[in-house]
């Protein structure tokens, strides 16, 4: 299954990722690496395979993901106040059969954070997305009701921003 | 049985469900649009007691989360401690001793006995049977109190640590453990299950009744007993085994039918699992400590690690990004019951309203842990 949906994903990206991420590759000290997918130690990280995609391959991703059977286990922010980016880290996961967790990333800028949705594709991602957009005001382009989902209708901030001071 | 109606736009009415009442069991609202007796369009609405868990655990530090994780999924709260634990004790490369692992065990499946033979007491009483409740908070103050021993707490457990567990189980508590089991496999044949499971009034209620396919529970990543009700062999004891569970032999009860039936059986043959675990768990329970090696200062390094575990209701993930520093960067709960709730305007539509509500007793819905 694994190599199975590492040929499928690897086809997204026509550049070969480099061959191991560094570690704490992505925070405020070390670069970000090249988009690409790369294997990551389960016992150590909770995922087998790492992708790291454009904001505009996230549909491309979920649709290979619901063609190899894998759901959507949840979509979280991270805000890198630092880099001025947000990233969006969606979590996909197969409900039994052979076991394989695949993580996927993508970053935006945090003036412009718009990231397409992939409610289409994943229903789940539906109250997911409408989460992230409650907490990080990350816009999720197309999503049909994308609403204020846990705090109230007349919030006016997200709390949890870095730079969120309530 | 549902009977297919044609609806028109112009008859409807909406009909607040919630967030006080006593079948949504806590302050959920679901905004029902209604055709006469049948939903048209049902609309969960959360937040009511949102409190920002997620923000809570960027402010402290890894090992002040602890209480937090006890107040999110308050029936079973120790699986909650178990899946916290195990993310940071990944994360931060800390070592478990056996003895420790045996003792999660025992408590976390204890917890999920309790838990669901508190939800068979609310769901009955959803159903308008309140005598089972009585069954079955009298089974249930008995793991309370076994536990309450041992933790020191009888629902918000903090009992965990990073590296082992706060306190040793004595041979009270084994005893009590061992009694409770027979006691309850003594009942369970006849105040469980010839009262209740084989009652023509539970079974016209519930059969065929809040049917939820496979494909629907992947499309909305739905875990646990609502997954395993419809035909899906997905447990994390199972299929991502973690802590010391592929050392026992137990079974992963799975029911084709995807109706609240199926669910019903599963919670009802998986109380049988667990006291099976436990059982083992105590015949085999290491001697040691309780407590491993662990830093007073926990600095994981930076990086993203996920870590799942089997709840009452399903698939607990904690998706965890470090950077380095003594807080979690970011940490992501991901709820079971948000993610089984977000099937309900689905599978509700065209539902008579009194069987809406039976089906969403059957999802098992606790509402902390949705709103965190």
């Amino acid at each position: 299954m694994l190599e199975k949906t590492l040929v499928a994903l690897v086809e997204l990206f026509p550049e070969p990722a480099s061959a191991a991420a560094p570690a704490g590759e992505g925070t405020q000290e070390a670069p970000l690496r090249e988009a690409g997918v790369v294997a990551t130690g389960f016992a150590k990280h909770g995922s087998h395979l790492d992708v790291l995609c454009r904001p505009d391959q996230v549909v491309a991703v979920a649709q290979i993901m619901d063609r190899e059977g894998y759901f959507l286990e949840a979509i979280s922010g991270v805000d890198w106040l630092d880099m001025q980016q947000f990233e969006i880290l969606y979590d996909y996961n197969r409900l039994g059969g052979e076991h394989c967790r695949v993580l996927v990333r993508t970053r935006v800028p945090r003036r412009e954070p718009v990231v397409p949705t992939v409610s289409h594709v994943f229903p789940a991602a539906d109250w997911h997305e409408r989460e992230t957009f409650d907490f990080y005001g990350v816009q999720f382009q197309d999503h049909p009701n994308l609403i204020r989902i846990l705090l109230p209708e007349d919030a006016d901030f997200h709390p949890l921003r870095k730079d969120f001071k309530p | 049985m549902t009977v297919p109606v044609h609806l028109r736009q112009d008859e409807t009415f909406v009909l607040n469900l919630g967030p006080q009442h006593p079948a949504t069991h806590g302050v959920l609202r679901v905004k029902l649009t209604m055709d006469g007796e049948y939903v048209v369009k049902a609309e969960p609405v959360l937040g009511y007691i949102h409190r920002m868990h997620e923000k809570m655990a960027e402010e402290g530090t890894f090992v002040q989360f602890f209480p937090n994780t006890a107040r999110m999924d308050y029936l079973h709260a120790l699986a909650f401690n178990h899946g916290w634990a195990l993310v940071v004790e990944k994360a931060a490369g800390i070592e478990v001793p056996e003895r420790a692992e045996y003792i999660r065990v025992i408590t976390v499946e204890l917890n999920r006995i309790a838990s669901h033979l508190l939800w068979w007491a609310a769901f009955l009483l959803d159903l308008g049977g309140f005598t089972p409740l009585l069954y079955a908070f009298d089974d249930r103050e008995k793991i309370i109190d076994l536990l309450e021993r041992i933790t020191g707490s009888r629902l918000t457990y903090s009992y965990m640590r990073f590296g082992g567990v706060y306190n040793d189980i004595d041979d009270e508590f084994i005893a009590g453990t061992r009694d409770f089991i027979k006691r309850l496999r003594g009942r369970m044949p006849r105040l469980y299950h010839d009262l209740v499971t084989h009652n023509i009034i539970l079974i016209k209620r519930i059969k065929d009744i809040g049917l939820v396919s496979a494909e629907q529970c992947r499309r909305y990543g739905a875990t646990g007993p609502v997954a395993r009700g419809s035909g899906i062999n997905y447990d994390i004891r199972k299929n991502e085994p973690y802590s010391v569970y592929p050392e026992f032999d137990f079974e992963v009860p799975v029911f084709n039918e995807g109706d609240s039936m199926a669910r019903y059986m599963v919670r009802m043959h998986e109380m049988e699992q667990s006291m099976r675990i436990i059982e083992q768990a105590l015949d085999k329970l290491p001697g040691g400590p309780v407590m491993g090696k662990a830093p007073k200062v926990l600095k994981p390094e930076a990086g993203y690690y996920y870590s799942a575990v089997e709840t009452a209701r399903g698939s607990l993930g904690h998706r965890l990004v470090c950077d380095g520093g003594k807080n979690p960067y970011k940490l992501k709960l991901r709820s079971p019951t948000f993610c089984n709730l977000s099937l309900f305007g689905e599978v509700a539509e065209g539902m008579l309203l009194a069987d809406a509500l039976a089906f969403m007793g059957s999802l098992d819905l606790v509402i902390p842990e949705i709103d965190r």
